[in-house]
């Protein structure tokens, strides 16, 4: 535990000079990988801990951006009311898809959580009176919290802040009684309700706490980009999220949170060079699922025990 | 007041009648083997007790409080633990893994996010007191899956005493294993606190008169005897349906 | 007689649902695979078509060039890929999430942003009248076609040995394989089975729906949803859900504009509530 203390802290010192260092429009890229980080993270507990797969996470990116984003247009809000206000609404969005997706598993979960977040796409997409459609909200301002959040430095501070906790949460969150619980349900649901376990009640608060923290992410990419479209509910987000998670390595909240900086880095990074970036993060699924199964901390795990035996 | 009252069970599946109105009785601290050919219902009639089946009619009382129709975790709480026919363990969690989830499900500790399980410091001193206890503190940071059979079987049976349960339910806790690791599982149960009510599904005779102190013998979803080891071993329809059937199928 | 019009269109764009609905049902039930990729079998079918009528001009090669090359395309990636990956579901979706952005993004390369309409083929290019107004016979033939496949499916279901093969594969697999039945070859056969109909839908949808960027998503998820509603692994699902959500889209489009999705994702979260398996799944 100390180790890991001292990681987190050296860590958070590393992130905290990064502004000193990098210009205004990669410090915006870095606070980008952060807030997707924090999502793949979310995504992990359910498909790495709790083993709840889902095609479906983007819908709770969404509802916390869209809440936040219509109580600041359309209703003109507070935003100390509309922030938290997004990550109650993903976190009840959460409850109500787990409650109808929760009886079925495997390829069946994917399609349901998958459908589900298609509705949700679907009313942002068709009711263009409240949500605008196709063309999203576009002049949501980055907040003021005690101090203007406007610039790059400022909100980059902002998002670590978030992020850093939420991370540090999801760790404890993981080791935990109810993390080693979701373990034990991946691994065998009649074993564990043999020994008492309410196994839905668990996976149900699992899938829940994911979609509150799916929905602060929205929440801070909303204020990342001030706007908000339909696309932050695409299952290609969903998606995203998915390859950032196995990737990065499921079941370790510090891969996905790499996966996440580097599939956004090589979109930034690819973009700029070819049109066809599509194509090679099609090509990053393929190998991946063929190459690299456990992901990166998976390989380097493999890399450091073939040292050992050396 | 009985431990354990099983009364008229019956259990359909889709027209075959795996059930066919069983009725037993075990008093608190009894240990009690169901012998019976494969396919006389012995694990459905297990699965009915411990919930992972509801049983079509008939009723289940644990000590006096009806449990027929509550879901496996929720008997699990009221003092029911039960080992599975094909091991059913962790494995990919160490055997102190696997022991600790047991003992948090005996013990309640569900719903706790913070403080890590490793802070819990009753909980983990009593999955380490369980591994010595019954031998297995050398295997402690072993996968399960890395285990000899025997030694699963051992986990598996140590998993279910964690919670101090009142009713056991052993399916075929020596299925596949040697002599010598027969002997091991064998000795375990007999090291049990005698205020533990067991009842222990065997396909082994032998086993099965060592530790049991009275026999139900099944057969076609029925129970056809009932006994100490005198009167099963008398019983002429006992030997001519199941005794006959052992030497064959063993 | 508006009401006619609309419910002919509801039914005839339920028969090319039906199409590609039927082969994502077939797919999950015989080997539990959710196949992402089936909207773009439809997408390239539909691109693969138009090459093929703009070379050719016959509409009638086309409808069974472009589904034999996308199911060789299926067979490849069902024997290559998904077949390493049996049951396991998290691979199997990242796989076909894959090539469902290296399909679009090769078909943008190959065919251009553009929407691509298929001309319709000569007979069928005129329009009867229908109670004093003129409707397409396309439309008509859709249905037609469609009733046609679905009878041809069902009796290779029920009546040979490949369907028997299949039934006993989709009850289960191991069984199935300890009977003696070759389940890889099976799995072949089915999933290019699946993505020859989804191929087919878009030669047969060209002249309506048409090709385009995007479409392959749109028609995946109406395709989920129709399986959804109808129940995974059953036939019949596939054709009473296709039906039921191309007449709930086509009198949505209509009546409700402004929610023209929502007639549809309603009615699938009602049924998702109430029978998780669908109308005709089995649990």
């Amino acid at each position: 535990m100390g180790r890991a203390l001292l990681i987190a802290l050296i860590g958070a010192a590393a992130f905290a000079v990064l502004p000193a260092l990098l210009p205004s429009y990669y410090l915006g890229l870095v606070t980008k990988m952060m807030i997707f980080a924090l999502f793949a993270m979310s995504l992990d507990l359910m498909v790495g801990y709790a083993g709840l797969a889902s095609l479906g996470h983007a819908a709770f990116f969404g509802l916390g951006a869209y809440t936040v984003g219509l109580l600041i247009v359309r209703a003109h809000v507070s935003e100390w009311i509309a922030f938290p206000a997004g990550v109650l609404a993903a976190t009840a969005g959460g409850a109500l898809f787990a409650a109808l997706a929760l009886r079925a598993r495997g390829s069946y979960l994917l399609m349901i959580t998958l459908a589900l977040a298609q509705v949700v796409w679907g009313i942002a997409f068709g009711w263009r009176t409240l949500t605008g459609g196709d063309d999203g909200l576009p002049g949501i301002p980055r907040p003021v919290y005690f101090i203007s959040l406007a610039g790059e430095t400022a909100f980059f501070y902002f998002v670590l802040l978030f992020t850093g906790i939420s991370a540090l949460l999801l760790a404890a969150i993981v080791r935990s009684p109810f993390g080693r619980a979701l373990r034990g349900i991946r691994e065998s649901e009649t074993r564990m309700q043999a020994l008492g376990f309410n196994v839905w009640r668990h996976q149900f608060t699992a899938f829940v706490i994911a979609a509150g923290f799916a929905g602060l992410a929205g929440c801070l990419y909303v204020y990342h980009n001030r706007f908000v479209s339909p696309d932050f509910l695409h299952v290609v987000v969903s998606a995203e999220a998915l390859i950032m998670v196995i990737l990065g390595g499921v079941g370790t909240l510090l891969g996905p949170a790499i996966g996440a900086a580097l599939i956004i880095f090589l979109e930034d990074f690819i973009s700029s060079q070819t049109q066809r970036w599509l194509l090679i993060l099609g090509i990053i699924y393929v190998a991946t699922t063929l190459y690299a199964p456990r992901g990166i901390i998976g390989l380097y795990k493999e890399y450091t025990a073939r040292k050992k035996q050396r | 007041m009985s431990a354990l009252e099983v009364q008229n069970a019956a259990k359909n599946f889709g027209g075959v009648h795996a059930l066919r109105g069983v009725s037993l009785s075990l008093e608190e601290g009894e240990r009690m083997v169901l012998l019976g050919p494969n396919g006389a219902g012995k694990t459905t009639l297990f699965h009915t007790i411990s919930g992972n089946i509801i049983a079509t009619s008939g009723s289940i009382k644990l000590f006096g409080a009806d449990i027929t129709r509550l879901a496996p975790d929720a008997r699990a709480r009221l003092g029911v633990a039960r080992t599975f026919q094909i091991t059913n363990l962790f494995a990919n969690l160490t055997v102190l893994e696997n022991i600790l989830l047991a003992v948090c499900g005996a013990d309640k500790l569900t719903f706790r996010f913070i403080r890590p399980l490793e802070g819990y410091s009753g909980i983990q001193a009593r999955a380490r007191g369980l591994l010595d206890t019954w031998g297995l503190s050398a295997a402690g940071d072993t996968l399960v899956r890395n285990l000899s059979y025997g030694e699963q079987r051992q986990v598996e049976v140590v998993m279910a005493l964690s919670g101090e349960p009142r009713l056991l339910l052993l399916d075929e806790p020596t299925a596949g294993l040697s002599p010598a690791e027969t002997l091991r599982v064998v000795e375990m149960v007999r090291k049990l606190p005698r205020g533990m009510t067991i009842l222990m599904i065997e396909h082994d005779m032998d086993v099965a008169f060592e530790i049991a102190d009275r026999i139900a013998v099944m057969h076609q979803g029925r129970i056809i005897a009932e006994g100490d080891e005198i009167a099963i071993r008398g019983n002429k329809e006992v030997s001519d349906i199941y005794l006959g059937v052992e030497e064959t199928d063993a | 007689m508006i009401w006619v019009i609309h419910t002919l269109n509801g039914v005839s764009f339920g028969m090319l649902l039906f199409l590609l609905a039927a082969g994502l049902s077939l797919i999950y039930g015989l080997m539990k695979i959710l196949n992402l990729t089936h909207g773009s079998y439809y997408l390239i079918g539909a691109y693969a078509g138009s090459t093929i009528v703009a070379k050719t001009g016959s509409f009638a090669l086309a409808a069974v060039a472009a589904p034999l090359l996308v199911a060789g395309l299926g067979a490849i990636m069902e024997r290559f890929f998904l077949r390493r990956f049996h049951l396991d579901e998290l691979p199997q979706t990242l796989l076909t999430f894959g090539f469902l952005f290296i399909f679009a993004d090769l078909c943008l390369w190959i065919w251009g942003g553009d929407p691509v309409l298929l001309p319709k083929p000569v007979p069928l290019a005129s329009s009867i009248s229908i109670g004093g107004s003129s409707y397409p016979l396309y439309r008509l033939f859709l249905i037609a076609i469609g009733l046609v496949i679905a009878a041809a499916l069902w009796g290779l279901q029920e009546h040979t040995r490949i369907g028997a093969m299949l039934r006993a594969g989709v009850d289960d697999a191991e069984i199935a394989r300890a009977m003696g039945i070759d389940v890889s070859l099976l799995f072949t056969l089915v999933f290019s089975l699946g993505a020859f109909l989804a191929a087919l839908g878009g030669v047969l949808g060209g002249p309506i729906i048409g090709a385009s960027p995007g479409a392959d998503f749109e028609v995946m998820l109406l395709a989920f949803v129709v399986v959804i509603v109808g129940g995974l692994g059953s036939l019949r699902g596939a054709l009473v859900g296709g039906l039921l959500i191309g007449l709930l889209d086509n009198f949505g489009k209509v009546f409700f504009p402004e929610f023209a999705l929502f007639t549809i994702f309603v009615p699938m979260a009602i049924i998702l509530s109430f029978r998780p398996t669908g109308l005709f799944g089995r649990a």
